[in-house]
């Protein structure tokens, strides 16, 4: 059976009854499309190339966008299927890619999801990955796995946690317990997963993380160009996944049924769920499920570092108290985020995200209850175009989000605290730190100084004691 | 690390008879740099900026193109958000006509844009919405032009996107009236105005004496294109992506027109004496007007640019772009900064082009059409290149393996064109060149070691 931090009240869907117009359209919108996070899930796994089954257009078009954010190479092979293929179906082109992709890349593992048109052509998948494995019997070939990211049914949040429940499903075996940890940490950044697994280390537990980007789209400069950048969690330890001591999933908005869901299902590990541990309380039931976990209590440099927040939230309180603040992003981030604002007395007045998985609203009230005048305005499945509408009538002081709010925060002039995916016009949006009690002091002194600093381009005087 | 099928798409000049294969579908599992037929006409008709653009199907073709290039205005800015019918499973099971009739109406009365431009993608193509008939529909009611553009992504490359842009301009031209054109008048094709450089150009152009009608696309106006037929001359920049204009142009309407560059001094300053000529029976003074233009340019350039020839020379430069008309261009211009082209490349290079490339390269350059990430990777390393110029998918291939970058593509935000383009041209070069953070990368770090 599942354990959870989370009482079912957290859980159970509450949908707000503010009425809205709806709009037929979308304009500017504020999320991307499924197969994009399977895509950043395979980068995670060592020496895995992410595959789309579709045309040509929308991997390269993805490669670009996680790109632009990580500055990190990022292949992503495609069928490239043109005309002939979506009328007769894209079978002997997956196959002919997966040829030509084992061929020149080696991969330990091909990851391939879907795209639209392969969805809606209704190529089947698995039975031509089965066929793939019997006409080259005899041969290595690597691990594959298939995850269907069909986009007009769900979000990169969706994609991504469909591609890391996929690699538990497919991977996952029975067997001798291997005493390790799953953690499976949603989207976040390298900089967060670097910190997560030196919380892990630190707390003495091994770890087998889905997924891995430290170092595969944060990597080193080379002396020669890797086909496949090194880092990332191995095939071999995936496959304990189904054998290890428990899994410790985030996200309090998860879509379906998660991965944890499925170890513990088939394969009785225990599941933790927890949401993001961004902010202190976040962080702290995070801080406690590891000391259980290990049977250990924070070291002493970790319990310091909370200390530290503790004491900034104290010396900063003043700038921040009051402030309103609009945030979106994916949905598990909102949630985050919105409990790490109300706890240092930022008021999210509006909590908006492209996604629906029905689950955000009571998700940010659960984590907000008790601390805030008012429960924030929520949004699902909004775009900027309707995010902006409201917001502008709650007239907020700050945004939090990711880069694609920075035409709001010009159009109103108020300064955009960068968070989450994708972070394109500003430079180190993969080495941005926001989980852990570390992660919350450098997000907690980022807002603080940014709200400074509108006060002193403000002021008439030019101070120069803030 | 060649793939056997894509063996005859490479050539190393020197080697053997000049032959390449181009113009093909990708190749399924090679990771190549290229997108798709919507991508071709999305970056063609998206900076026309009074503009609906929309487009047809799942979110994210419309998410990922939301305002990635530079393409300026100087007045309206509608081109730079992203709309969408963003199709849900319903409308792929039941057809999507009903609600891409419903966004249209929604936002053309929320924005009262003087065109719209219905973008299909590969889904639509699929579930087989009539977009024609939609369009005519509202088109019919809302009074403006509503058109189609038939870009599924996987009915060819991005060439065929081009030309899907291009058919869907020509439904505007000649709808406008042309009373008062200047007899000396051009339209600009094939100038995306990223960072402002159409307004360079037409800087020239007016010193010269030469009234631009219509910016075909950057800085583009819908009504500027309805009596686009009105001009003299159409003056193409860029082999692909507005060549099919230009000759519908010239069927229809028979207007003559003039292919361009404005990359490198060289070919700028050809590009204005071609038009100069191409007038000079009606303004005999043109000619003159243009020599003295391109004097004062140069008498301001020239000096500076010794100065980075000087610390230039011998660096060698690798350029895979995607239209292999500005390669020309590029070679040119590194070639007046003293420097080696030793490899070239495009995603959409016709036969033509690959032909003309061959011929203005040096022996041994390696020519290669439709690349992917790990020859580029090797090509980088086999010539020991010490600048690449790309676009955003490029760069991470360059600075992996320490070597300088110059984005040449549509994301940049630098002028590059003109004469004063030259400058930035040569001073981004300096600066990725000759930065002193090679020494420290580790294939160059061990170089100096010995
Ligand atoms: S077709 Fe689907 S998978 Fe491809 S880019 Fe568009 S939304 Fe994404
Ligand atoms: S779905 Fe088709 S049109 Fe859209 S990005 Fe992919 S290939 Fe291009």
């Amino acid at each position: 059976m599942a354990e959870t931090d989370q009482s079912p009240a957290d859980r159970s869907p509450i949908t707000d009854h503010r009425s809205r117009i709806s709009y037929v359209s979308t304009t500017n919108a504020c999320k991307l499309c499924k197969p994009l996070g399977a895509c950043l899930v395979f980068r995670g796994i060592e020496g895995a190339i992410p595959y789309l089954h579709g045309s040509q257009g929308c991997a390269t078009y993805m490669r670009r966008y996680i790109i632009s954010h990580f500055r990190e190479p990022m292949d992503i092979a495609s069928s490239s299927l043109g005309e002939k293929q979506a009328v007769y179906g894209g079978g002997p082109s997956l196959k002919q890619g997966l040829r030509n992709v084992i061929a020149k890349y080696r991969p330990a593992l091909i990851g391939v999801a879907t795209t639209c048109l392969t969805e809606t052509i209704g190529d089947d998948v698995p039975g031509i990955l089965a066929e793939f494995r019997e006409e080259a019997a005899g041969e290595t070939l690597p691990a594959l796995v298939r995850v269907s990211t069909p986009s007009y049914s769900g979000t990169h949040a969706e994609g991504f946690h469909a591609a890391v429940r996929a690699v538990a499903e497919q991977l996952g075996e029975a067997g001798e317990p291997t005493g390790a940890v799953n953690l499976f940490p949603g989207s976040v950044s390298p900089a967060d997963l670097r910190h997560l697994k030196e919380l892990l280390r630190d707390f003495g537990l091994d770890g087998v993380i889905l997924p891995d980007l430290s170092e595969t789209l944060d990597g080193p400069a080379l002396q020669d160009y890797e086909e496949l950048p090194r880092g990332g969690t191995p095939v071999a330890r995936l496959r304990g996944m189904g054998r290890s001591r428990a899994t410790l999933e985030f996200g309090r908005a998860l879509p379906g049924t998660t991965a944890g869901a499925v170890l513990a299902r088939r394969f009785g590990v225990p599941l933790r769920s927890l949401g993001l541990p961004v902010g202190l309380r976040e962080s702290d039931r995070f801080f406690r499920a590891l000391e259980e976990l290990s049977g250990r209590a924070t070291p002493r440099e970790h319990a310091l570092e909370r200390g530290r927040l503790v004491d900034a939230y104290v010396d900063g309180h003043k700038v921040v108290s009051g402030v309103q603040a609009v945030v979106y992003g994916e949905e598990d981030l909102v949630v985050g985020l919105a409990a790490f604002l109300a706890e240092i007395g930022v008021r999210p007045v509006l909590c908006a995200s492209g996604g629906r998985s029905g689950r955000l609203a009571g998700a940010v009230q659960a984590v907000t209850e008790g601390l805030l005048p008012e429960p924030p305005a929520v949004r699902e499945g909004a775009d900027f175009y309707e995010l902006a509408e409201e917001a502008e009538a709650l007239g907020p002081q700050l945004l939090v989000g990711n880069s694609k709010g920075y035409h709001l925060a010009r159009r109103w002039q108020i300064p955009l605290v960068r968070v989450g995916f994708p972070i394109h016009d500003r430079f180190g949006g993969q080495r941005l730190l926001h989980l852990g009690y570390r992660g919350a002091q450098s997000l907690y002194d980022r807002i603080v100084n940014a709200l400074l600093e509108v006060k002193q381009e403000g002021s008439a005087v030019g101070y120069g004691y803030l | 690390m060649i793939l056997e099928a894509r063996k005859d798409q490479v050539h190393r000049k020197g080697d053997e008879a000049f032959a390449l294969a181009c113009n093909k579908d990708s190749l399924a599992g090679a990771v190549s740099q290229r997108a798709c037929v919507f991508c071709g006409s999305r970056v063609v008709l998206y900076p026309i900026a009074d503009a609906l653009h929309l487009v047809h199907g799942p979110v994210g073709c419309a998410a990922y193109t939301w305002d990635i290039r530079g393409a300026l205005s100087s007045g309206p800015e509608l081109h730079r958000l992203s709309f969408s019918t963003d199709l849900q499973e319903v409308d792929v099971i039941f057809g999507g006509e009903g609600k891409l009739e419903a966004a249209l109406r929604e936002l053309i009365d929320r924005h009262a844009p003087k065109a719209a431009f219905v973008y299909s993608t590969c889904i639509v193509g699929i579930i087989g919405d009539d977009l024609e008939a939609v369009c005519k529909r509202v088109e019919a009611e809302k009074g403006i032009p509503v058109i189609p553009v038939q870009s599924e992504g996987f009915k060819g490359n991005k060439r065929a996107g081009y030309n899907a842009a291009c058919s869907a301009m020509m439904r505007l031209v000649g709808t406008g009236d042309t009373a008062g054109i200047s007899p000396l008048s051009v339209n600009i094709l094939g100038d995306f105005n990223l960072a402002g450089e159409i307004w360079i150009i037409r800087g020239y152009f007016e010193r010269m004496g030469v009234e631009v009608v219509a910016n075909v696309t950057g800085d583009g106006r819908v009504d500027d294109l309805r009596r686009a037929h009105g001009a003299a001359l159409n003056v193409v920049q860029c082999s692909g992506s507005t060549m099919d204009l230009a000759r519908m142009m010239q069927e229809k309407y028979g207007t003559p027109f003039l292919r361009v560059s404005y990359f490198g001094v060289e070919d700028m300053a050809e590009s204005l004496y071609d038009v100069a000529r191409f007038f000079a029976d009606r303004d005999p003074g043109m000619l003159d007007r243009t020599r003295e233009l391109v004097r004062e340019e140069l008498a301001v350039l020239y000096p500076k640019l010794q100065e980075y020839r000087k610390a230039l020379t011998g660096k060698r430069a690798a350029i895979y772009v995607g239209g292999a008309f500005k390669a020309f261009s590029l070679v040119k211009a590194f070639r007046l900064l003293g420097m080696d082209v030793v490899m070239v490349g495009s995603q959409t290079g016709t036969a033509e082009d690959y032909r003309e490339l061959y011929e203005i390269t040096d022996e041994g350059t390696i020519i290669v059409d439709d690349a992917n990430p790990l020859e580029l990777a090797e090509f980088v390393r086999e010539k020991d290149v010490d600048i690449l110029v790309g676009g955003v998918k490029e760069r991470p291939i360059a600075h992996k393996l320490g070597v300088g970058f110059c984005d040449h593509n549509h994301e940049r935000k630098e002028a590059l064109e003109g004469f004063v383009g030259m400058l930035n041209f040569a001073d981004e070069a300096y600066r990725t060149v000759m930065s002193p953070v090679w020494r420290f990368v580790p294939r160059r770090a061990e170089a100096s070691h010995g």
